[in-house]
């Protein structure tokens, strides 16, 4: 072992320290269910989240890639202004999933006075304006392209 | 050679099939310039995160009083903090906004630096010496903490309580597991993201179209591709979607923080609504945290007495509360969850003189009692600053009219600077304690 190792060695016997004294206070109240959030957390997102949105994309291109025709709208490519719209639309739709799914109804109520009704078609609305944004974008590039 | 380097050499030419083979991993975005420049935005962020969450929790006043404490059992991790101030008026307001707020905006920049360096999951053999094998257990804690952290605070500001624990203690000593994790990974990475960030020039990045975009040069920790395909999206495609990403966030939610006109531009945020409860009074209404249903208040009548014990104890009737001096305070509700009922004018009778009436000590902390049945935050204890602080006040109007019964109604307490939840509503029971000694 270098001495460089040593000293790493060292940093992460201090930090797993320092990690244990809060983790078994994290722990204290459900082992078990407490820890298979942490884990389960980090997990989700890599054998699910990631996997999920990777393969899409993955898909989409080599369809593109295969069809080289159905990839330009007059010269232009156009999978980035799907990509773009779709992983805004996404990450708000993954951020405020309990909202706008009404999953915790209940308890926003009672806690706001307000309805979680509006968040559903608010992110839909949302959704529709990037995506128009986005198609005009496309648009006018199309059109700049096609002038000599 | 060692049996066990024999064996990591043997291990690492028969790796699995599928993402444990580099030929799996094909984006030519993927390298340590594009790995660093994330972590720019992300060490100062994670860094701002942890001190607004700790001023946080030293807000609630926790080594005051136990009934203040969430986390009983905290030990070393914060009986050192010191006391929160009563003023000025917009520090909790502007640490919640910023710490939630933040939260939101680096959710996509965690995101992006997840997906640069995942291929490193997959890495095999899984560690060639102890060292990595400790190393790579520490990251379990750096991944698993950082979405850990952002999955209950954004499950948490929507109420959405699906889980066995407490949110207070998750989030708080999952926060000190995290921040260990990351103190270590900083030290061991800093020198790699500046050598990467000298590598390449921003300015050059953020002029090369898809058409020029290739891989970074190979590197010894294989972020680059071994077989990169062409490029589909630029270095400055993908860091400006991540960037988009982080503005719509914050543009669809700040709103609802800074309040006034601006909380209709919050669409997506918890309390972007404005707010109608029926109440004929106020006009407009603003956010309510737990109405008076959910906390089990029943209408208020003439006979409510608020109890007040000190040197000498008393009972006060709202009339005999009203015909006091009447203090004026324009001050917010600031919540936890990052939002706010914006500057509101409050009007009742100063803490202070409340104290004055029943010859409790000028350093007397202050134990408030709600009518409140069951929930939490049904009491709170306040220190002496916050009593004797100018503009602390047990309100009895806001805005011109008598509180209504979702704000607090006969009485509830506001004080600058203080989490929102110990801003007591429903007050039954006041009682002044002498510090001790």
């Amino acid at each position: 072992m270098t001495r460089r190792e040593g000293v790493q060695l060292l940093a992460l016997l201090a930090s797993f320290v320092v990690a244990g004294y809060a983790g078994v206070r994290l722990l204290a109240g459900d082992v078990i269910g407490t820890g298979a959030w942490f884990v389960g957390s980090a997990v989700v997102h890599d054998l699910v989240l990631f996997p999920l949105y990777a393969g899409i994309d993955a898909a989409l291109v080599m369809l593109l890639r295969r069809r080289p025709g159905w990839a330009t709208v007059a010269g232009v490519r156009w999978l980035n202004y799907l990509r773009v719209p779709a992983v805004i639309s996404g990450l708000l739709l993954l951020v405020w999933s309990p909202l706008i799914l009404r999953v915790s109804d209940g308890a926003y109520h009672a806690a706001s006075g307000l309805s979680a009704q509006p968040f559903l078609p608010r992110w839909f609305a949302v959704t529709v304006i990037l995506f128009a944004i986005s198609a005009v974008t496309l648009l006018v590039r199309a059109l700049q392209s096609a002038e000599p | 050679m060692s049996v066990l380097d024999r064996w990591v050499n043997r291990a690492a030419d028969h790796p699995p099939p599928g993402p444990f083979r580099a030929g799996f991993w094909r984006s030519p975005l993927r390298g340590p310039w594009f790995t660093a420049i994330l972590s720019v935005a992300l060490l100062p962020g994670i860094t701002l995160m942890f001190l607004t969450g700790l001023a946080s929790y030293a807000a609630y006043n926790p080594n005051l009083a136990p009934g203040n404490d969430t986390t009983p059992d905290k030990g070393l991790l914060g009986s050192w903090l010191p006391g929160w101030p009563a003023g000025p008026f917009w520090l909790y307001w502007v640490n919640q906004g910023v710490h939630v707020t933040l939260g939101l905006v680096l959710i996509p920049v965690v995101l992006a630096k997840l997906w640069s360096v995942l291929p490193k999951l997959f890495e095999w053999p899984p560690a060639r010496s102890v060292t990595q094998l400790v190393e790579r257990a520490s990251l379990l804690l750096l991944v698993g903490g950082a979405v850990f952290e952002l999955v209950t605070g954004v499950m948490n500001i929507q109420y959405y309580y699906a889980w066995p624990f407490g949110f207070y203690q998750a989030h708080y000593y999952g926060a000190w597991v995290f921040i260990a994790a990351f103190v270590v990974h900083v030290a061991f990475r800093l020198r790699t993201m500046v050598g990467a960030l000298r590598g390449r020039s921003l300015r050059a990045e953020l002029r090369t179209p898809v058409s020029q975009t290739t891989a970074e040069e190979p590197d010894p920790d294989h972020l680059v591709s071994a077989d990169p395909a062409p490029a589909t999206i630029s270095r400055r495609g993908a860091l400006g979607m991540v960037a988009a990403g982080s503005l719509t966030l914050v543009g669809l939610s700040v709103g609802q923080t800074i309040g006034g006109v601006t909380r209709s531009t919050a669409l997506l945020a918890p309390r972007g609504q404005t707010i109608g409860l029926g109440s004929q009074e106020l006009k407009p209404d603003f956010q309510v945290n737990k109405t008076a249903a959910e906390a089990g208040i029943d209408p208020v009548g003439a006979s409510w007495r608020l109890e007040l014990n000190g040197a000498a104890n008393t009972s006060l009737s709202r009339p005999q509360l009203l015909a006091m001096p009447q203090h004026t305070a324009r001050l917010p509700i600031a919540c936890v969850e990052g939002w706010s009922t914006g500057l509101q004018t409050w009007t009742g009778v100063r803490l202070a003189d409340l104290a004055t009436k029943v010859g409790a000590a000028p350093d007397s902390s202050l134990f408030v009692e709600s009518l409140q049945r069951g929930g939490g935050f049904g009491s709170a204890t306040l220190s002496a600053d916050q009593v004797t602080a100018a503009d602390a006040l047990l309100a009895l109007q806001v805005n011109g009219a008598d509180l209504t019964i979702d704000h607090g109604f006969p009485a509830r307490v506001v004080v600058p600077a203080l989490p929102g939840v110990h801003n007591t509503k429903w007050v039954t029971r006041m009682t002044f304690l002498p510090a001790r000694g």
